[in-house]
């Protein structure tokens, strides 16, 4: 095939994919975006994790080592089948730190650190170049390919010139659709298109290449199953600590690649893709790996024998004279590398500019955070850092010479950017991680990689001398770069895998546990960490009030945002706070949200910066907010304290009102009772007075004299009673009395009180129940007190029984340690509302002056029983008045 | 921190989609040990009949996560803690 067909076949492929995004990119500008969020371009976006490593390589290594290229491929399977809740919970964060890159998610979660930023940059830029360079090389090897083939017409330029072409080409398109805008979210949809389109491309090809060997040179599936079968080599055997290390790398790799992480994470529109990738990603590994051993099983028996495998899939189809499918082969090759290219250049661009450029011109230039044009300087520093990573690239292949297995360069890559693994999983499943345990992990693994693989991958004398390569650093055998601390047995690869991880594991975990976070990594754990979990993330971390105008802000906005997107924010916000206009109040919210925004362009720890700088030295720094945390404890244990005396006064203050009620309550009562005795002790004495007044007169006749004496004498009479009453009640009540305590007999003690009682209506004749029989107890307690009680009750019934043939029942029965005793006679008994009043002292239900008493004898009884340690209560239900009295046998002396 | 306790039993559907994404999560840890069987086997077996058996293994793996996947594209449980 002529040469110059080719490269116009090339230039017309480039120019259909600047077709393609451009027009996307419009499309997404008028916010067409339909065709674009669906789940199948996010999937084949992904499958930038099939380079020229894959499209070429894969061969290679299948011809050189058998099964082993399929690990590559199983590892990510693994990921995405069944832990793609790992990837769900990056993309979340993602999403909600507006993270831009791989450096920016972890610099983010440790604090925003820009040192983590500059570090896992570094070892990104590192890791990447020789595969960038690899890259470079597989593309102009393929063009060396067809130039051998055809010695006519333009003569393949060298090869220096070649790759230096067709990374200036990558160069610019990059920068075209890599850094046409500043996108708040990083977004790049002209190029994920393109690279969607560049996946069918180079997965059409391989399957083409693999359909035609298989049944156009190997005869059918079968036969070419029994053909691999019968291929002997002895390399060919499965080596089980490469095979597992390698599925484990791969699994790393998937996750942490720059490339893979711009593409899974931050350009991911939708987070339910990712559900319909988990297999369909898969598929696309699959389908790409299946014709991967038929290829090299053929090429290996038809091509000559010097023939570089890695080469098989354009030079098997050209040998067979399949010119078309060739060029088919080269374009799906070129896809591979040009679309990985793209998007690693992006990727290591963004963390470039955003963690060294950027923070370095902003050292450099305190001042361009408040002046000048910073959207300029951004985009300026995107573009140099897209040159100077291919340029990087480029001279990595100038240097190393291109002679590398392919297959060797993109596993020491996997592994580097695989240091970064620790602290990201770390990062977003523990909230221990700090800062220390990250920078400690990273730069440990990172040496460790570049000791036992990066550094000798250049060859014994290259970088390390084949001294050390043989006796060990410093001459100690124990630091060899093959087999560290003695592991000799082990595969050089896994071996660097084994040790690298183990130490970066153990370096973040020590740092991690010995270390103590300052209160933004805590936050940003605690975000990381709960990503899920809406209403923590509701509370972020804040900024204080600062000198800052919101004109300076927006104006910086503007800078970085652009105008349009800038305002637009700014009228959101401020329509948010209820306030009209396009500045909002600097409210700790909105800078957080302006923060977040400025870091979907220039990266989290660039976006903090650029905000201090604004609030001058309001920027909050550990020591601020351990003062406000200080501060803040305070007021708490001030306020608890308050709270507790608020407490204590209350309770005092319904102490005192509760006294005051009670005193209240008293003084009514003492009213009450001294109106009660004045009219008591006046009725008796009114009639003395008037009586004794008449007699004064004389003349009377000496009957009358003797009657009104007689009245005179009982007037008097009643009222002693009464002082006497009085008198005892209040010795009563006081607890004062002198109690003769004694043991009688309850029968003896109930004669006498009958015998007392007759004296009350003597006239009536009453019928008394008894049985002897149960009075024969003894009692311990004071006998007269309690004759006293019980005259009371009995005359009571005698005063007030209306029945006509009175009967008082006296029931004696012992319960426990205490005698009960009823008085029940047979009257109408004392209405249900009466029966609460009786016991208060001058209760008297009839309004009757002549039954005699002053309306204190059930008082009196009641407190007499409660000094004997008993009761006296009213009966109810026992169809009469029937008082209850209840007296311990054995009364103590109570003090 | 956490707010009102998560309920000790769950609805059936919940329940379902709980076990469902246990499965997925054990999907990986299946495979691997699939994966790893071939490294058992003799040398007789050559590199086709492994070759066989692992894009079985492969093909097996993909159609599981197909049946698991739209299942778990619902975010339910997400503001759930990890077990349940």
């Amino acid at each position: 095939m002529p040469f110059d067909v080719l490269v116009l076949t090339c230039l017309a492929y480039v120019a259909f994919l600047f077709l393609v995004a451009f027009v996307v990119e419009r499309r997404a500008s008028r916010g067409e975006m339909r065709f674009l969020r669906s789940p199948l371009v996010y999937t084949l976006s992904l499958s930038i994790y099939c380079t020229a490593w894959t499209f070429y390589g894969a061969v290679g290594s299948a011809a050189r080592t058998g099964l082993e290229f399929l690990t590559i491929y199983l590892g990510p399977t693994l990921v995405f089948v069944g832990w793609w809740w790992v990837l769900r919970k990056l993309l979340r964060i993602g999403r909600r730190q507006r993270v831009t890159s791989i450096a920016d998610l972890i610099s983010s979660r440790y604090g925003k650190s820009n040192l983590l930023g500059v570090l896992v940059t570094v070892i990104a830029v590192v890791a990447a170049t020789p595969y960038i360079a690899l890259q470079l090389q597989s593309v102009t090897l393929s063009f060396s390919v067809f130039a051998q083939s055809s010695p006519e017409a333009w003569a393949m330029p060298d090869r220096d010139a070649t790759a230096i072409w067709v990374a200036a080409g990558l160069a610019l398109f990059t920068i075209l659709f890599g850094t046409r805008n500043l996108d708040a979210k990083e977004q790049h949809h002209g190029i994920v298109m393109a690279i969607a389109v560049e996946a069918v491309v180079k997965l059409m090809a391989l399957l083409a290449v693999g359909i035609f060997v298989v049944w156009g040179l190997g005869g059918g599936p079968v036969a070419m199953i029994s053909r691999i079968e019968s291929y002997s080599d002895p390399n060919w055997a499965i080596q089980p600590g490469r095979w597992g290390g390698l599925i484990f790398l791969s699994a790393a790799a998937v996750i942490s690649l720059p490339r893979m992480f711009q593409v899974l994470v931050v350009e991911n529109v939708e987070e339910g893709h990712l559900a319909r990738a988990s297999w369909a990603f898969p598929t696309y590994l699959f389908l790409i790996s299946l014709f991967i051993l038929p290829i090299a099983v053929i090429g290996l028996e038809r091509m000559p024998a010097g023939a570089n495998p890695d080469m098989m899939v354009l030079t098997l189809p050209l040998h067979e004279g399949q010119g078309g499918l060739a060029l088919l082969a080269f374009l799906g090759g070129f896809s591979s590398a040009t679309s990985m290219v793209i998007v690693e250049t992006i990727a290591l661009a963004t963390m470039v500019s955003n963690h060294i450029l950027m923070p370095a011109w902003l050292w450099l230039r305190p001042q361009a955070a408040h002046s000048g044009d910073l959207r300029g300087a951004i985009l300026l520093a995107r573009r140099l850092s897209i040159i100077g990573v291919l340029a990087l690239g480029l001279e990595y292949f100038r240097l190393s010479g291109g002679s590398a297995a392919l297959a060797a360069i993109g596993q020491i890559a996997f592994v580097g950017m695989a240091q970064v693994l620790p602290a990201l999983l770390g990062g977003i499943f523990w909230r221990g991680g700090t800062k220390l345990g990250a920078m400690l992990g990273l730069s440990i693994g990172f040496a460790t990689w570049g000791f036992t693989l990066f550094l000798p991958s250049f060859g014994a004398g290259a970088v390390i001398s084949a001294d050390v390569l043989q006796h060990g650093l410093f001459d100690l055998p124990w630091l060899r770069p093959h087999a560290l601390f003695g592991t000799e047995g082990m595969d050089p690869l896994n071996h660097a895998i084994f040790w690298s991880l183990a130490l970066n594991i153990a370096g973040y975990a020590a740092g991690s546990l010995l270390s103590f976070p300052d209160p933004v990594e805590r936050i940003q754990g605690a975000a990381f960490v709960n990503a899920f979990d809406d209403e923590l993330q509701a509370e972020r971390l804040g900024w204080t009030h600062g000198q800052a105008e919101p004109e300076a802000l927006m104006n910086m906005a503007q800078r970085i945002l652009g105008d349009e997107a800038a305002i637009s924010f700014f009228e959101a916000e401020a329509r948010a706070q209820g306030k009209a206009g396009f500045l909002p109040d600097l409210t700790p919210r909105f800078l957080a949200g302006l923060e977040r925004n400025l870091a979907g362009s220039v990266g989290a720890a660039t976006a903090h910066a650029m905000i201090s700088q604004l609030f001058g030295r309001a920027t909050v720094t550990v020591e601020d907010l351990m003062a406000v945390a200080n501060e803040t404890a305070q007021i708490m244990e001030y306020s608890a304290r308050l709270e507790e005396k608020q407490s204590e006064l209350s309770r005092t203050a319904r102490q005192l009102r509760e006294v005051n009620e009670k005193l209240t309550q008293l003084s009514v009562q003492k009213d009450a009772f001294l109106s009660q005795i004045s009219h008591e002790l006046r009725t008796p004495m009114t009639s003395i007075r008037a009586f004794s007044e008449i007699l004064a007169e004389g003349d009377l006749p000496s009957p009358r004299v003797a009657e009104y004496g007689q009245i005179i004498h009982a007037e008097a009479k009643r009222l002693t009673r009464l002082l006497d009453d009085l008198l005892d009640l209040s010795v009563l009540e006081n607890g004062a009395v002198q109690l003769d305590l004694g043991l009688s007999q309850l029968g003896q003690i109930v004669d006498r009180a009958l015998a007392a009682a007759s004296q009350t209506r003597p006239e009536r004749n009453f019928d008394i129940q008894r049985d002897y029989t149960s009075e024969e107890i003894f009692l311990r307690t004071d006998a007269d007190r309690l004759v006293q009680v019980f005259i009371n009750l009995i005359s009571n019934a005698r005063k007030y029984c209306d029945a006509s043939d009175p009967v008082l029942r006296i029931a004696v029965r012992q319960k426990g340690g205490r005698v009960v005793v009823d008085f029940i006679d047979n009257g109408a008994g004392i209405a249900k509302d009466a029966q609460g009043l009786i016991f208060e002292k001058f209760a008297r239900l009839t309004d009757d002056a002549r039954a005699g008493g002053a309306g204190l004898g059930l008082a009196i009884c009641r407190e007499i029983m409660a000094n004997l340690g008993g009761t006296v209560s009213y009966l109810p239900g026992q169809r009469g008045a029937a008082f209850r009295v209840s007296v311990p046998l054995r009364m103590e002396k109570s003090d | 921190m956490r707010g009102p306790r998560a309920p000790l039993f769950l609805a059936r559907a919940v329940y379902r989609q709980r076990r469902l994404r246990d499965a997925a999560r054990l999907l990986p840890l299946v495979g691997f040990f699939l994966l790893m069987l071939p490294l058992m086997w003799s040398d007789a077996a050559g590199a086709g009949r492994t070759a066989v058996y692992v894009f079985g293994v492969w093909a097996l793996l993909i159609g599981l996560a197909a049946y698991v996947a739209p299942g778990l594209a619902q975010p339910e449980a997400d503001a759930q803690p990890e077990d349940a």
